[in-house]
């Protein structure tokens, strides 16, 4: 862990973070190369810490497969900040760090005497980057917020469902969790760049809420120059029929196929066999397959039907034709793209055996992210945190840990 | 913050964000379209429904703080001008099919021998090589091969769709990060390079608990329509109010805790909670264990306890007592909405041509030190010309000639 050559080698980052969002947001960080510290208590642990599934269906902080899948290459600090002695081993980590980032509900690091103001007096260039789900104030500031509520209220499953049924919800949980880190991140490089030329930190202030709208941002445009609110429209498109999921041969197996163009059209008759239709005017032009969509999607699912997801994407990508098999978990697992790009690292852990860890979802050329450690058991790293980085002699470290500010 | 840096934006819907949030942190985005205007400027929606190239939303949403030229780079002229501007950026940011580029002699490596330091960021369905890279895809076929598609809808029919796309934003916004960790690599090292988006690796990036409840347990994940998905049971997480619809899901344990406690004496109050629901220990509440039965006696209640509510009632109260209910909200609800305009999220931003001023979101993220809002609208086709042309060198007589050649 002394050895961490990568693109943010050198930056320390004291991440008073939990669940989702503010370790989806150190994890760009950690695997490319920075010594993330994961401040950390048992007297609370990060609600990924006590999720299901755990290994073996045994529980224990360190066993579980949500927290250990998103946290390779982090370090753990047990450390109990309602013990009084915690707020002076923080500190001493907050002048030892270039970034401190929380996700809490605002007030907590308040109540801690970790505000921006105080930090800033004990490391003058910090860059402290706080994303909660509704932002640092305003009046829902203090609300309570998971990432598929907040979904909700940034309007997303409006767009979700059929026309005929109600809104449903995204269907992964924690969704607004995994769009906030991508804003923070560009916007917390591009903080630490900043710093690096002016020698200035700064407050980064996010909202789960507020970058969601970013993802809805055409419809809201739409409301206000027409006055109209989004409609529920199943599968269907405005430019493309057939456009749909579509049933195929198994339990619970589905593809999609997207028709955006008559050539494409004239190319998915071809390989149903069908080309009787491609020139049928009720079916030769857009306008007429939107027109007789309904018909066109029950010709459709009489012929997928007959044959896997693979095959039909394998048959229709070679004709040319936009079409996929529905991905579930297990298949995703084992997706050879995925795979070939290295999606998931397999890294031994002390407690999970060989176990995959969540890679990066991009490729550099020059400076590929890199699996270095698994994911830290609660408080792994918290000597070697206090010796190494902290500077405390062990005197220190002892009475510290007989005074219970390790745990 | 990134003042002084510069993008060639060469994208279309696919991977406009990037560019987008790139240029609110401060640099100065150049959008590079062919003559006559991207394609997706003829997609709607449009403002006032009028369908026209200068109208296009989607457009508008994702391209203000851009400045725009036309080129067209599939004319040997067109790559000659794109070159010179490759030596004026930073970053060269585009969405082609893979090895589009290639063929139009604008490989990275050609980039590159014209200006060593440059980044190349590709945003493709499934990147640029592996079995899949040449596979077409648009937004519901890239949500299938990801993993969330399957996991939306009503368990008794067919997944189904967000109806906005949705797998470029999360490549695009993910372009964003990975253009930055190579500009922070090139700002220490000198080095540029290639930095490889797959939109289909973006979404799957994230699928909460599925990987893993795979690999330790064994369970596909499941569509669940209204409910939330768990081993043992569903929890309803849609629920009907008296005029719409509020979102809350059962959290045990510490988590949920205080939550469920304030919805419950807020019911108590109101005579609407039952014994049943008074004697829950929700402190001891694994969501994971908890039988469909508890869920139901649970929820029952609850259910009927909001349909005599508003959204705004519920929302109010939720805010007061720290429950973790939202509303869904409309578009109407977002433009007025309490907490947003008591952050300043919102910006009019004005479009002389269309006579009026538009709103948009200000700024993804509020820094103490340098403003990331919106400054001024998308460009329109070959606005810039003039300006950022004339910078490397061209005359007005000479731009004309382009103009006439069909280049600019």
């Amino acid at each position: 862990m002394d050895n961490r050559n990568g693109v943010f080698s050198g930056i320390k980052i004291a991440g008073f973070c939990w669940a989702v969002v503010g370790p989806l947001t150190m994890k760009y960080f950690a695997d490319y190369g920075a010594t993330v510290i994961r401040v950390e208590t048992t007297k609370r642990p990060c609600t990924m810490r006590i999720s299901a599934p755990y290994k073996d269906d045994k529980p224990g902080l360190d066993r579980s497969g949500y927290f250990n899948h998103f946290s390779a290459n982090m370090l753990s600090l047990a450390l109990n900040m309602e013990n009084p002695k915690a707020l002076e081993v923080a500190k001493r980590l907050v002048a030892n760090s270039d970034v401190v980032m929380d996700n809490f509900t605002p007030g907590v690091m308040e109540s801690w005497g970790l505000d921006y103001e105080e930090l800033k007096r004990v490391k003058p260039d910090i860059i402290m980057l706080r994303q909660s789900g509704f932002g640092s104030w305003g009046p829902y500031a203090q609300q309570p917020a998971f990432g598929m509520i907040l979904a909700a209220m940034a309007g997303l499953p409006n767009f979700i469902g059929w026309p005929e049924s109600g809104p449903l919800p995204v269907g992964v949980s924690a969704y607004t969790d995994c769009i906030s880190p991508r804003f923070a991140s560009a916007a917390l490089i591009a903080a630490l760049d900043y710093r690096n030329k002016t020698g200035k930190g700064q407050l980064l202030d996010l909202s789960q809420f507020e970058t969601t709208l970013y993802f809805i941002m055409p419809a809201i445009l739409e409301y206000i120059s027409t006055g109209r609110e989004p409609s529920r429209i199943g599968n269907s498109h405005p430019y493309a029929a057939p456009h749909g999921v579509y049933p195929c041969k198994g339990d619970d197996r589905w593809c999609t196929i997207a028709v955006f163009s008559d050539e494409q059209w004239a190319s998915l008759c071809q390989v149903m066999g069908k080309t009787d239709y491609r020139d049928d005017a009720r079916f030769s032009t857009l306008p007429a397959r939107k027109q007789n969509e309904d018909e066109i999607n029950e010709l459709i699912s009489g012929w997928t039907i007959n044959f896997t997801p693979k095959e039909v994407m394998t048959k229709l990508q070679s004709a040319g034709v936009p079409s996929g098999v529905v991905k579930n978990a297990a298949d995703i697992y084992d997706d050879p793209q995925l795979r070939q790009r290295k999606l998931f690292w397999p890294l031994q852990h002390p407690d999970m055996g060989l176990f995959t860890h969540l890679g990066q979802g991009f490729e550099l050329s020059k400076t590929p992210a890199r699996a270095r450690t698994p994911s830290p058991r609660l408080g792994e790293h918290t000597e070697y945190v206090c010796s190494k980085i902290l500077g405390m002699t062990d005197e220190e470290f002892v009475e510290l840990m007989g005074a219970g500010v390790f745990v | 913050m990134l003042n002084g840096c510069r993008a060639l934006d060469l994208t279309d819907e696919n991977g406009f964000l990037c560019g987008k949030i790139l240029a609110d942190l401060g640099v100065d985005v150049i959008k590079v379209e062919p003559p006559g205007g991207d394609p997706s400027r003829q997609r709607g929606p449009f403002w006032a429904d009028s369908p026209h190239p200068e109208k296009s939303l989607y457009w508008f949403a994702y391209n203000s703080n851009k400045r725009g030229v036309s080129l067209n780079i599939e004319a040997q002229k067109g790559q000659e001008i794109l070159k010179e501007l490759v030596k004026t950026a930073d970053f060269v940011i585009e969405s082609f099919p893979p090895g589009f580029m290639d063929s139009l002699g604008l490989s990275y490596a050609k980039l590159k021998s014209i200006k060593q330091e440059i980044i190349l960021t590709s945003i493709t369905p499934f990147g640029q090589a592996g079995p899949y890279r040449d596979y077409q895809a648009s937004d519901i076929v890239t949500m299938g091969m990801s993993g969330i598609l399957y996991q939306t809808g009503d368990p008794d029919r067919s997944p189904v769709q967000m109806s906005l796309p949705q797998a470029c934003l999360h490549a695009g916004a993910d372009a964003a990060v990975g253009t930055m960790i190579a500009y922070y690599h090139r700002e220490m090292s000198g080095e540029g390079q290639r930095v490889d988006i797959s939109r289909q690796q973006s979404v799957a990036w994230f699928l909460a608990n599925a990987i893993p409840l795979w690999e330790l347990s064994g369970v596909v994940s499941k569509r669940a329509g209204a409910f939330r998905w768990s081993v043992n049971s569903t929890q309803r997480q849609v629920w009907r109010c008296q005029d719409g619809y509020v979102f809350f899901f059962m959290v045990g344990g510490r988590a949920g805790a205080k939550s469920f406690h304030e919805l419950v004496s807020w019911m108590d109050s109101e005579g609407m909670a039952n014994q049943y629901l008074l004697s829950v220990d929700w402190e001891t509440l694994d969501m994971f264990k908890v039988s469909q039965d508890v869920v139901d006696q649970i929820s029952q209640p609850i259910e009927r306890f909001f349909l005599t509510r508003t959204k705004k009632e519920i929302a109010r109260e939720a805010v007061k007592r720290q429950i973790s209910i939202c509303p869904l909200s409309s578009m109407a609800d977002l433009l007025s909405d309490a907490q947003l305009e008591s952050r300043n999220f919102w910006v009019e931003i004005e479009h002389p041509e269309l006579n009026t001023k538009i709103t948009y979101p200000r700024e993804f993220v509020k820094s103490s030190e340098e403003s990331c809002a919106t400054r001024f609208r998308a460009p329109l086709i070959g606005e810039h010309n003039g300006e950022i042309y004339g910078e490397i060198g061209f005359t007005k007589q000479e731009l004309d000639a382009l103009k006439k050649a069909g280049i600019i």
